[in-house]
């Protein structure tokens, strides 16, 4: 579209305007816990750090990478994150392939029990009771395997199967002496990558993020990843806060927490904001294909 | 006979299909069908040597409990009015974001803006909870720094211990955390739309306005239709995650909703029958306000969920 008459551009100046300002907005309190977990803690305290890094140290990092404990969450965080993606796409696909063939009988009464399951669940405390029954109480396995099939991504990839990939092509395949499992890993998984990237970064988010699970199910300090870690830290800086308050006055213990809590967030996202922009072309793709009712 | 032919044929056909199946029913039954069941023990005087079947039933003993007490009545309040509250603050930031992105000419403007407000997405509930109680600080925290030089006001406000802020707080770092994330499926809408009716527009002398009110927002009505229909069926459903990491003793007033209450009644003190009827109560009129709204939007708008 070419920009024609005065008015069109300064309509133009505005919208470009309006969208720099809600960048910047958005981008401030990242910019500024970045800078903060940089500079020397007295300045946080002070207020002199705005917008840059004031004094620029490396200390807190020194720091928590210096923290046994959250090395440790971090592996944890690390391996829960990928073996539980693991099981979650390949049981998605599981689900959604066979799903999104129109000639399979009885795809109706399994796609019904998988959608119900959206608006009605057990809850809170029958759940906890059932991974408790199971005996996975204190393993990783209950922070894994509860959540081993979103219901809304298995309904994404099946919409995807059913409206991007043409059926001609399973035909082809199957007269071709395809199996229907050749069909589906040789030649519809290769055509359906960036939905795929999609829900892996869905379920890898999930998975980095979540401190519920982990809150309920481990007890065990050393299986602890890292978002309970940090639960645990947010609560001592709040205790702080509270203690300054109340006019006790640890002056040290507050100058390292000042920019170690700044430094602790940077490490625990900072793996995050490098990866989704890479899968950030297929969201609106993905979301469109997957989105039309099939 | 017939019937069972075609199931033979089917599975001559797919019975790799079926096999890979199999895991995924048995995945649904154990973790989400058996826990349904154990929905009984909201009737139920559950002790765990008797089991869920085992246990003795109760009737309506634990609802009568929860909606004869003082406090229960404030937890549905503070549910409904936090819910209600970020339905109508955050759903439209979305939906005018979109219609933003969706003016920018600039290809790179456009995709700048869309990966700086995806990015705090990514950001778990713990760190940005995390990161408001840091910059929130009364002593130590940049917002009440800003504040003060500006002159807004003299002395720090206690933004995160106070039971006047929170909801604000929660409110408004849940549109920062998701605002820009959920745009995308009103962007993809929009993408939809095809450019020849802003042609045809333009050439019947449409202005930009006109071709807003006319074209664009009844194109992408459909999509809000359904996204307004899905979040007020959650209104009574708040999150646990982010409501538990802020809480407070001193927001506790307006902070305890039904899942946090389920969560301190269940888990810390550890009764499960009683924790379990407020749940099934919360559900229950959850998935009664998803319909109730579907049907609603079914008779005026024509569209719905199903």
């Amino acid at each position: 579209m070419k920009l024609k008459t005065r008015g069109d551009r300064t309509y133009q100046v505005v919208i470009n305007s309006l969208a720099v300002l809600i960048g910047l907005i958005t981008l401030y309190p990242l910019i500024y816990t970045l800078s903060a977990s940089l500079s020397q803690p007295i300045h946080i305290l002070s207020g002199n750090v705005v917008l840059w890094p004031v004094e620029m140290t490396l200390n807190s990092y020194r720091r928590v990478f210096a923290s046994a404990d959250i090395l440790n969450g971090y592996r944890n965080t690390i391996i829960y994150s990928f073996s539980g993606t693991l099981l979650n796409v390949i049981l998605t696909i599981m689900a959604a392939y066979p799903l999104s063939l129109p000639d399979l009988k009885g795809k109706n009464f399994v796609t019904f029990l998988i959608t119900f399951t959206m608006f009605f669940s057990g809850g809170m405390i029958p759940s906890f009771i059932n991974v408790k029954n199971l005996g996975l109480m204190n393993s990783p396995l209950a922070i894994i395997l509860p959540g081993a099939i979103n219901a809304t991504n298995m309904l994404l990839l099946r919409n995807y199967f059913i409206n991007s990939v043409p059926g001609d092509l399973r035909e082809a395949a199957s007269i071709d002496g395809c199996s229907p499992f050749a069909t589906m890993t040789q030649i519809i998984l290769p055509l359906s990558k960036s939905i795929l990237a999609v829900i892996t970064l869905y379920y890898f988010v999930g998975h980095w993020n979540s401190y519920f699970e982990a809150m309920m199910y481990i007890r065990n300090k050393d299986l602890y990843p890292l978002q309970v870690l940090l639960r645990q830290i947010l609560l001592l800086s709040q205790m702080g806060d509270m203690s300054e308050q109340m006019g006790v006055d640890d002056m040290n213990t507050m100058l390292i927490y000042a920019s170690l809590k700044y430094a602790i967030i940077v490490v625990s996202a900072v793996p995050l904001l490098i990866i989704y922009p890479m899968v950030q072309r297929f969201f609106e793709k993905g979301i469109m294909m997957g989105s039309i009712k099939g | 006979m017939n019937r069972r032919n075609t199931w033979k044929k089917a599975m001559g056909k797919y019975w790799q299909m079926y096999m890979l199946l199999i895991p995924v029913i048995v995945y649904y039954i154990v973790f989400k069908y058996v826990p349904m069941m154990g929905v009984q023990i909201a009737f139920k005087n559950f002790k765990f040597r008797s089991g869920i079947w085992g246990s003795d039933w109760v009737g309506l003993k634990h609802f009568e409990r929860f909606f004869s007490s003082y406090s229960s009545l404030n937890i549905i309040w503070n549910t409904l009015y936090l819910g209600f509250m970020s339905l109508l603050f955050s759903f439209p930031i979305p939906i005018i974001l979109a219609l933003l992105v969706n003016e920018i000419h600039s290809p790179r403007l456009k995709k700048g803006l869309q990966t700086i407000t995806y990015a705090p997405h990514f950001v778990s509930t713990i760190v940005v909870v995390g990161m408001l109680m840091a910059m929130c600080s009364p002593s130590t925290g940049i917002i009440n720094k800003i504040l003060i030089k500006l002159g807004l006001i003299s002395e720090p406000l206690y933004l995160m211990a106070s039971a006047k802020y929170f909801r604000p707080m929660y409110i408004i770092s849940g549109i920062w955390k998701d605002g820009g994330w959920n745009a995308i499926i009103f962007i993809s809408a929009l993408s939809a739309i095809s450019v020849e009716m802003y042609e045809a527009a333009e050439v019947d002398g449409a202005n930009r306005w006109q071709q807003l009110i006319k074209i664009t927002l009844p194109s992408i009505v459909p999509t809000i239709v359904i996204m307004l229909i899905l979040e007020a069926g959650k209104v009574l459903s708040i999150g646990f995650e982010k409501v538990y990491a802020m809480q407070t003793d001193l927001n506790l007033t307006v902070s305890e909703v039904i899942s946090t209450y389920t969560y301190k009644i269940g888990l810390e003190d550890l009764e499960y029958d009683y924790a379990t009827a407020i749940g099934l109560f919360n559900s229950v009129v959850s998935l009664f306000l998803l319909l109730m709204v579907n049907s609603i939007s079914k008779r005026v708008t024509e569209t719905s969920l199903f």
